[in-house]
């Protein structure tokens, strides 16, 4: 019974931290992206081709990145974290 | 005025309209027979599939302000509309990593389940109540007044009818249906306003051989480089910066939202329907960079403005140039299916905070039988659809962003800093709780009143003695750091025991013994 609430413990820290990591690299890139925007106007302005600017692709940049961190979050949640809850419940 | 069909009835967009009407009246009635008990009312019977959820969180979170607000600010501003295109996004991942999970394994039916988990039941339902319902009616507001003008516009129908259809339909669908009438006119929706919007798209790149860049070139060579670039809508960093916060941490205080977690069977399907939803709703937004810049060079912002001084009318008047009158009607047609869909979702979640929070807990303190439940609940659909029609009719003509600006800065400060301390957060008291809830309503309310909005555009004063047009950058740490601190002046050992049980909960759910 304690081991169980020890590996618990355990569980819940490395969910916690695994949260807080990627929680924290949302706010930077979207934050990131705000600042870049209310500062560095110009910087943003710069075509990279012909119709794409710097700022257009740092904004569809930041909705993959969304995309690619809630991935991250689940493909770790489905196998390690599941598989632990799995053994926990045993 | 611009020649198009917009403000004339026709007989398009009322059959799709009718069309839509009825198919969504037929799922109601299908509900209503699976509709008996309180679970089914509130939480579909925890029986929605991930995917199906998935669906239908994009369907509650793609408001009318998504779909026509932003692609008529990206029409009439170029980049700067693309701010919000991000913004509105962003708050997923948050509500993933933070909230879905927790939230699915120690809550039954509304937000306030999860804050009183391990505090005392009376003070802290009654502040999460008022959190929840003054989130629900100001963003009621914003989608009554939306819809109302865009009905008047589209089929040319009175102000009034139309939103007394709106709230005719939306009592009908959650008081019969309840939640699971209520997941699948959203999901309908959904798959409308993504299929909608895809088609558009796609007429459009097809005028500019399939490449997005030509169409951001074309662009900048009718209207100028500065469309492709930040311009005067971010004049105020600090306004930029407060208004992604709301944004960002409000989608995880919305009542609406959160609630639809309880309707999917475990935690690793709220997992998995959020994933989905942020999949949905990041391609819809990157699609409204080409249906915003599409409607720029095609339809022209001059022409958008001239239908609508706010630009709402941008992607249904693209639709006209694009596919004629049988296009723009069945644009129209999902632009009223966004809004009511969205309606009836935020009913019912005030409806919840009504019935299950401040009835069942406050009132009869937790002994109320499944009977006398599900009647309060119906009224209470009733009491806020009534009060939806009245205050739709009472704001008519109100800046429809703005509201739910505030809706969002209200929910980023009320709910989501309680909610989040209490399920991480050891220390957490009652005393801080309600501190943290009473201080982020209030005080947002306050500084909004305060902000240049009311005192110089609305009530013509010269000067704003907040300065922010969005106060969230503000409330949001107040609110975190009042709970903190009430928390810290008066300990709460009852509480502070009972953690170990959230902890064990937020992971393993109450199934597991």
């Amino acid at each position: 019974m304690t081991d169980r609430h020890e590996r618990l413990r355990v569980l819940a820290a490395a969910q916690w931290r695994i949260a807080v990591t990627l929680t924290a690299a949302t706010v930077a890139i979207y934050f990131g992206f705000i600042l870049l925007v209310a500062y560095q106007g110009p910087l943003l302005g710069r075509l990279i081709v012909p119709g794409l600017s710097v700022g257009i692709l740092l904004g569809a940049l930041v909705i993959v990145a969304s995309w690619l961190l809630t991935w991250i979050y689940v493909w770790w949640a489905n196998t390690r974290y599941d598989e632990e809850l799995r053994r926990l419940r045993e | 005025m611009t020649d198009t069909a917009i403000g004339v009835p026709n007989a398009v967009s009322m059959a799709f309209f009718f069309l839509f009407i009825a198919v969504t009246l037929g799922i109601t009635y299908w509900a209503a027979r699976r509709t008996r008990t309180t679970e089914q009312f509130y939480a579909a019977g925890r029986s929605i599939g991930a995917g199906q959820n998935g669906l239908a969180l994009a369907g509650d979170y793609m408001s009318a302000a998504s779909f026509l607000g932003i692609a008529g600010l990206v029409s009439t501003t170029g980049f700067d509309g693309l701010i919000y295109s991000t913004g509105w996004l962003v708050g997923w991942p948050v509500v993933l990593f933070l909230i879905a999970e927790p939230l699915r394994n120690l809550g039954k039916y509304t937000f306030a389940d999860v804050v009183a988990f391990r505090l005392k039941q009376t003070p802290v339902r009654i502040s999460a109540a008022i959190g929840t319902l003054a989130t629900v009616v100001f963003y009621l507001i914003a989608q009554m007044v939306g819809a109302g003008g865009l009905i008047r516009l589209m089929f040319g129908i009175s102000y009034s009818s139309a939103i007394a259809i709106v709230g005719a339909v939306m009592i009908a669908y959650v008081l019969f249906g309840g939640m699971i009438a209520t997941t699948w006119v959203q999901i309908v929706k959904a798959v409308l306003l993504l299929g909608g919007a895809t088609l558009l798209a796609l007429l459009v790149l097809a005028q500019f051989g399939m490449s997005p860049t030509a169409l951001f070139a074309e662009a900048a060579s009718i209207r100028g480089a500065g469309v492709l670039a930040p311009g005067q809508l971010v004049s105020n960093p600090l306004d930029a910066i407060s208004l992604g916060m709301a944004l960002m941490f409000g989608t995880g205080g919305l009542p609406h939202i959160l609630m639809r977690f309880y309707t999917v069977p475990d935690a690793k399907a709220a997992r998995k329907s959020v994933f989905y939803a942020t999949g949905l709703i990041g391609y819809f937004y990157l699609m409204t960079f080409v249906l915003g810049f599409g409607a720029m060079v095609l339809v022209g912002p001059d022409t958008i403005r001239g239908v609508d001084a706010g630009g709402n009318m941008a992607a249904p008047l693209l639709a006209e140039v694009l596919g004629g009158t049988p296009l723009l009607g069945f644009i129209a047609a999902v632009a009223f299916a966004t809004i009511l869909a969205v309606v009836a979702g935020l009913a019912l979640s005030g409806a919840a905070a009504l019935s299950h929070d401040l009835w069942v807990h406050v009132v009869r303190k937790g002994h109320s039988d499944a009977i006398e439940q599900l009647r309060v609940a119906r009224g209470a659909t009733v009491l806020l659809g009534v009060l939806a029609v009245v205050l739709g009719i009472t704001f008519e003509g109100q800046n429809v962003a703005y509201m739910v600006s505030l809706a969002f800065a209200i929910a980023a400060s009320a709910n989501f800093p309680a909610l989040i301390m209490s399920i991480y957060w050891r220390g957490f008291t009652t005393a801080g709780a309600v501190a943290s809830m009473l201080t982020g309503t209030l005080t947002t309310l306050v500084l909004i009143y305060l902000s240049p909005t009311i005192q110089i555009d609305l009530l013509g004063n010269a000067s704003a003695w907040f300065p922010l047009r969005n106060p969230a950058m503000l409330t949001i740490p107040l609110a975190f750091a009042v709970g903190i601190g009430v928390s810290l002046l008066a300990r709460e050992t009852a509480a502070a025991e009972a953690f170990a049980e959230v902890e064990r909960r937020t992971h393993l759910g109450a199934a597991a013994e």
